[in-house]
């Protein structure tokens, strides 16, 4: 499975990234964001960060790059493309996913392990995974997910709500929810659920010594549907 | 041309550096300071003589990046 990851000004976990999707397997390529066109892929990420510096509103400028334009277009076409942290705030701006990513609820930056509960087994990242709650880091400033009512209703309608915060025993509640993301929001696709973006990291989880490894059970579990 | 326009949250959007701010003006002995809502003020020169074609620009500005109407609303001044 071939993929790429975009690389902008500020980014911080490009590196990190492209090291997990080698771990296991990917034909990875990491691709800068003036670049016109991105090299053949099955998967696009955009990692996390902070993409020119946070100006404006955290992605919006990254969601007007050149190299953009092709991800869009790959999205469309079906292509998996997916959104990590500074990456799912820049899918937010490109208008890819719906609604958009506010400052956390209490105004701190938040860095922790969460649990987080996978809603939607329907689609190419989640289809046949063996868990139900993963153990995944957290590290942002703006991951409180906010849309309109509408939106919401037809988040929840089609499916199309990926992950929420829970606890270790998979309870959704305001004391497990981190940044005040409404209904514990951590992740969303877009209708066709080839676009998934979230604010937890899967790549910083990809050892079993350092950090647990439910991270690795995610990438795994997109090889394994590819096949 | 210099266009200035201000962007604040919508309605409803909670602020929560707004109320900070609030909380800390009262805590300044501003009792009467009941809300405080933050937002964003830019300075904007275009190329333009027409007021009207230099505002329609910058319409379309804040449209397309300087706001995002999901949760702000802009006001051209």
């Amino acid at each position: 499975m071939r993929s790429s990851v975009i690389i902008f000004p500020g980014s911080n976990c490009d590196r990190d990234m492209g090291v997990a999707l080698k771990k296991f397997g990917f034909k990875n390529q990491m691709v800068w964001h003036n670049d016109q066109s991105i090299p053949k892929s099955d998967l696009i990420v955009l990692p996390g960060g902070f993409s020119y510096g946070d100006y404006l509103r955290c992605g919006s400028i990254a969601s007007k790059s050149k190299i953009i334009k092709s991800v869009i277009d790959f999205a469309n076409s079906g292509g998996l493309v997916l959104g990590i942290c500074n990456g799912f705030q820049i899918l937010t701006e490109t208008g890819l996913l719906k609604g958009i990513l506010q400052q956390n609820k209490f105004l701190n930056f938040i860095c922790s392990n969460v649990f987080i509960k996978v809603k939607d087994k329907q689609n190419k990242y989640f289809r046949d995974l063996k868990k139900d709650i993963l153990e995944l880091h957290i590290a942002h400033n703006e991951g409180n997910y906010f849309c309109s009512d509408d939106e919401l209703k037809s988040l929840e309608d089609n499916n199309q709500i990926a992950v929420t915060y829970c606890g270790e025993d998979g309870t959704e509640n305001e004391t497990t929810n981190p940044n005040g993301a409404i209904k514990n929001i951590a992740g969303i696709f877009n209708n066709n659920k080839n676009v998934l973006g979230m604010m937890p990291h899967p790549e910083r989880m990809i050892d079993k010594y350092l950090s647990g490894e439910d991270g690795s059970l995610f990438f795994k579990n997109i090889l394994d549907n590819f096949k | 041309m210099k266009i200035k326009v201000i962007i604040t949250l919508k309605n409803g959007v909670l602020d929560p550096q707004g109320k900070a701010i609030q909380q800390t003006l009262n805590g300044m002995n501003f009792g009467n300071v009941e809300d405080v809502r933050q937002g964003k003020y830019f300075e904007i020169e275009v190329k333009e003589k027409d007021e009207k074609k230099a505002k329609s620009l910058v319409d379309d500005m804040c449209k397309k990046l300087l706001a995002n109407l999901v949760i702000e609303d802009y006001k051209i001044v």
